[in-house]
C-alpha cells in the first residue's frame, strides 16, 4: 500500500547549508494496517507524514501509494491525489471555522472534485456519534467533538490511507480511548490503511505495530 | 459545497471588517451614480430646452447669452430688436423659410420666475420633447384680445402659488419691488410697482424644460407696460435701443442689396422681389409697431423647403440687426465644451474613489492573510490546489466589490429618490429612482476587473502559502 525507497529531506539552515531530516531507505505499509510511529520531538515524524502526503516534496527517494508515485506527480496532481487518497487528522483538528460540522465534512469532497455526497457526510458524522451536531460550528462543540468531526473529514472521500499526527495530542485522558477507537473502528471498517503518530505510550501500545522513527530514520543518527 | 460559499463563509467570519470595506465600496459607487444621474439631470435640463424651435433669432452679441436668457431664462437679455424685424418671419422676406415665428420679450420677473412676454401661438406652434404639445393642467392659453392676461409653467405656479385667477405685478429684476417680492425689503404685494396687475388664467401641465419655471404673460399687455411704451415710464432697458431700430431700417436694404446676386437669391426664389421689394420699403408697419422691442424670435423653420430653411441663418447673420444661432449646436458646444468636462472631472474624482475604496478591499484581505494562512494550509492539505485557494482569495474580493457596489446602486438610486422632487423643481426635469442610465452597466464589469485586481495580490498571497510550515505554526 505504502512504499517508501530511499527517502531523504533536508531544510536549508538559516546560515547557509542543508540540515538533513530524513534519511528512510525503506519503509512499508499494507493495505489495511494500523501502526503507531513513535519517536522524540524533532525526529521528522511531522515531515515523514508531510512527505508521504505529498505536501512536501523529498530532496529524492520515492513514495508509492498504491500504484502511484506521487514524487512523480505534479504539484496540483499530488494535491489531487492527496484529496481522494490521503485522510488527514491534525492534533489540532484545523477544522475551518466558519463552517458547521457538516460543511466541514464536505470541503474534503470540495476539493477532492467528486460528487459531494452530503448523505455520506451525514452518515461519517453519525458513525463518530454526532448525528445531533450537523450544524454546530466548531466553537459550539467541545474538543472532544471537534476531533471525531476531523475524522470524519478525513475520511470523507474513502481515502486508502490516513495519517494521524499526534491525534489525542489535546484531548484529555477521558477521550484519548474513544479518539483512538474511533480511528483504528473506521478505518478498519473502510479498509483504510493508518498512521498514527503519537508521543503517548498508552495510546501506541494498542496498535500491533510500532515503528520508532528515530531507529529507521538515519538522519536521526547524523544529527 | 461551492467555492461560492467558501468564500462567503470567510467574509461572514471576519463580518464587520467585511462590512466596513464594502460600505466604503458602495459609499464609491453611491457616488459614481450620483454623478451619472446629475450628469444625465443636466443634460436633460440643457438640451429638452431647445426642442419645438431649430433658431433663435435675437439681437447681435454672445450666442450662448442669447441662449441661456431665450432657452434656460437665465442670464441676461444682450438687447433688444425691433418688432417689425419679428413681422419679416411672419409675413415679411423671411416668412416662406418659415412655419412658426414666436416673439419673446425677456426682462421682467416675478418671485425669481422670469416672466417672458409672447402670442398664445407659444403653446399652439411650438411643441416640446419632440412632438409633444403644451397642454393646461388648468384654466387655458392666455388670447391676445385679453392683454394682462398670463399662464404659468407648473413649477413657476408652485414656486409663487400662483394659480388660475391669481394676479400679480412682474418688477425688473433688481429694482425695488423685485427686493420686496422676495420678501427682504419693500412688501409683497407690490404697492409700489407701476405695472399693471396681470391675471392668470391658465397653468400648464409638467413639461420637463425651462418653460416650467417661467411665467408666459401676453405681449400686447407687456407693450402696454409704461415703461415699453414709449411713455413717460420709459427704462433705459428696453426703450434705449431705438437706434438699433434705426440702423436696421438703414441696413436692411442694404443688405438687401447686396444678397440680390448671391446664391441666397437663386436658392430662395420665392424671396424674390418679396424679399427685396423695389426700393426697399416692402412693408409699413403701424408706428406703435415701430416703437416696439422684442428680445428674441423662436423659429421653427419650414422643413418643407430645406434649401430656405439652411440658408436662412446666413441672411439673418450676414444683415446688422440680428443673429440666428441654432441652439442645439450652442448647447452641445457648451455642454461638450464647458459642463461636459467638468462632468468629466467629476466622474474621474467619483470613481477613483471606487478605485481607493477599492485598494482598502485590498488592504482589508492582505490584512487577515496573515491570520488565515493557517486555514488556507489546512486547506491545501485537505487538498486543496494552489488555484483553488487563490480562486477563494478572488471570490471574496469580487464579492466584497459586488456586493459593495450594489449597495452603492441602492443608495445612489434611494438618494436620487428622495431628492427628486428638489430636482424636479429646480431643474424641472423629472427622475426617478428606479430610472437607470446606460452607463451604470459598465459599473458592473467595471467593478469585477477592479476586484480581480485587488484581489490578485492577496490570492498570490494564499497561492504561494508554504503549507507544511503553516501548519506547523499553527500546531
Amino acid at each position: 500500500m505504502l512504499y517508501l525507497t530511499k527517502i531523504k529531506k533536508s531544510f536549508d539552515e538559516p546560515g547557509g547549508g542543508k540540515l538533513p531530516i530524513l534519511d528512510i531507505p525503506d519503509f512499508r505499509l499494507d493495505k489495511g494496517e494500523q501502526m503507531a510511529l513513535v519517536g522524540r520531538s524533532g525526529c521528522g515524524k511531522s515531515t515523514l507524514l508531510y512527505v508521504v502526503s505529498g505536501i512536501s516534496r523529498p530532496d529524492s527517494g520515492g513514495v508509492k501509494v498504491g500504484e502511484w508515485d506521487i514524487t512523480l506527480f505534479t504539484e496540483a496532481e499530488c494535491d489531487r491525489f492527496r484529496a481522494e487518497h490521503i485522510g488527514y487528522v491534525f492534533q489540532t483538528f484545523n477544522l475551518l471555522s466558519g463552517f458547521s460540522a457538516l460543511e466541514n465534512v464536505m470541503l474534503g469532497m470540495r476539493f477532492a472534485r467528486k460528487r459531494i455526497r452530503k448523505d455520506r457526510a451525514k452518515h461519517l458524522l453519525d458513525r463518530v456519534g454526532l448525528s445531533h451536531r450537523m450544524t454546530h460550528r466548531p466553537s459550539q462543540m467541545s474538543v472532544g467533538e471537534q476531533q471525531r468531526v476531523s475524522v470524519a473529514r478525513a475520511l470523507a472521500n474513502a481515502p486508502n490511507l490516513l495519517l494521524a499526527d499526534e491525534p489525542t495530542a489535546n484531548v484529555d485522558s477521558g477521550h484519548q480511548q474513544q479518539v483512538v477507537d474511533l480511528l483504528r473502528d473506521t478505518c478498519r471498517e473502510e479498509e483504510v490503511s493508518l498512521i498514527v503518530v503519537t508521543h503517548t505510550p498508552e495510546v501506541a501500545e494498542q496498535f500491533e505495530r510500532i515503528d520508532n522513527l528515530e531507529h529507521i530514520n538515519r538522519a536521526v543518527e547524523i544529527k | 459545497m461551492s467555492l461560492w460559499k467558501i468564500a462567503w463563509r470567510s467574509i461572514q467570519q471576519r463580518a464587520l471588517a467585511s462590512a466596513l470595506t464594502a460600505f466604503d465600496m458602495g459609499l464609491g459607487v453611491a457616488l459614481v451614480v450620483s454623478v451619472i444621474v446629475i450628469h444625465n439631470v443636466i443634460d436633460q435640463s440643457f438640451r429638452r430646452g431647445s426642442q419645438g424651435y431649430d433658431m433663435i433669432v435675437g439681437a447681435k452679441g454672445g450666442k450662448l447669452q442669447l441662449v441661456l436668457n431665450t432657452v434656460f431664462h437665465m442670464s441676461e437679455p444682450i438687447e433688444n430688436i425691433p418688432y417689425s424685424y419679428y413681422r419679416e418671419f411672419t409675413d415679411g422676406r423671411f416668412a416662406n423659410a418659415v412655419e412658426a415665428a414666436i416673439p419673446v420679450c425677456m426682462g421682467h420677473a416675478y418671485k425669481d420666475c422670469q416672466v417672458v412676454a409672447t402670442t398664445p401661438n407659444m403653446f399652439e406652434d411650438l411643441t416640446y420633447m419632440g412632438d409633444q404639445q403644451y397642454e393646461f393642467a388648468d384654466g387655458e392659453n392666455f388670447r391676445m384680445d385679453e392683454p394682462f392676461t398670463a399662464v404659468i409653467g407648473s413649477v413657476a405656479s408652485k414656486r409663487t402659488g400662483l394659480g388660475v385667477g391669481s394676479t400679480f405685478r412682474p418688477v425688473h429684476p433688481g429694482s425695488v419691488e423685485a427686493i420686496g417680492q422676495n420678501g427682504n425689503t419693500g412688501n409683497a404685494t407690490g404697492d409700489n410697482n407701476h405695472h399693471q396687475p396681470i391675471k392668470i388664467v391658465g397653468v400648464l401641465k409638467h413639461t420637463g424644460t425651462p418653460n416650467d419655471g417661467a411665467i408666459f404673460m401676453n405681449m400686447e399687455g407687456f407693450f402696454r407696460f409704461p415703461c415699453h411704451s414709449g411713455g413717460p415710464a420709459s427704462t433705459e432697458n428696453f426703450m434705449s435701443k431705438r437706434k438699433v431700430d434705426d440702423k436696421f431700417q438703414k441696413k436692411k436694404y442694404e443688405t438687401a442689396d447686396a444678397h440680390k446676386n448671391t446664391p441666397v437669391n437663386t436658392i430662395m426664389p420665392d424671396l424674390g422681389e418679396h424679399a427685396y421689394g423695389p426700393g426697399g420699403n416692402v412693408h409699413h408697419y403701424e408706428t406703435a409697431d415701430k416703437d416696439k422691442e422684442i428680445t428674441a424670435i423662436l423659429i421653427c423653420t419650414d422643413m418643407s423647403k430645406p434649401k430656405l430653411a439652411m440658408v436662412l441663418p446666413d441672411v439673418v447673420n450676414g444683415e446688422e440687426v440680428a443673429q440666428a444661432v441654432m441652439p442645439t449646436r450652442v448647447i452641445t458646444e457648451l455642454f461638450d465644451g464647458i459642463v461636459g468636462n467638468v462632468q468629466l472631472l467629476l466622474l474621474i474624482l467619483a470613481v477613483l474613489v471606487v478605485v481607493v475604496a477599492g485598494v482598502g478591499i485590498l488592504v482589508s484581505i492582505y490584512n487577515s492573510m496573515s491570520d488565515r494562512r493557517h486555514e488556507i494550509a489546512v486547506m491545501r492539505a485537505l487538498g486543496a490546489s494552489r488555484v483553488t485557494v487563490g480562486t477563494i482569495i478572488l471570490l471574496e474580493s469580487i464579492m466584497l466589490s459586488l456586493g459593495g457596489g450594489l449597495f452603492g446602486l441602492a443608495v445612489g438610486h434611494a438618494l436620487v429618490g428622495v431628492l427628486a422632487p428638489t430636482i424636479a423643481e429646480q431643474t424641472g426635469v423629472i427622475v426617478g429612482a428606479f430610472q437607470f442610465q446606460w452607463q451604470e452597466l459598465i459599473l458592473i464589469p467595471g467593478l469585477l476587473v477592479l476586484a480581480t485586481l485587488v484581489g490578485y495580490l492577496p490570492a498570490m498571497s494564499a497561492y504561494s502559502t508554504d503549507v507544511a510550515k503553516s501548519l506547523a505554526a499553527g500546531q
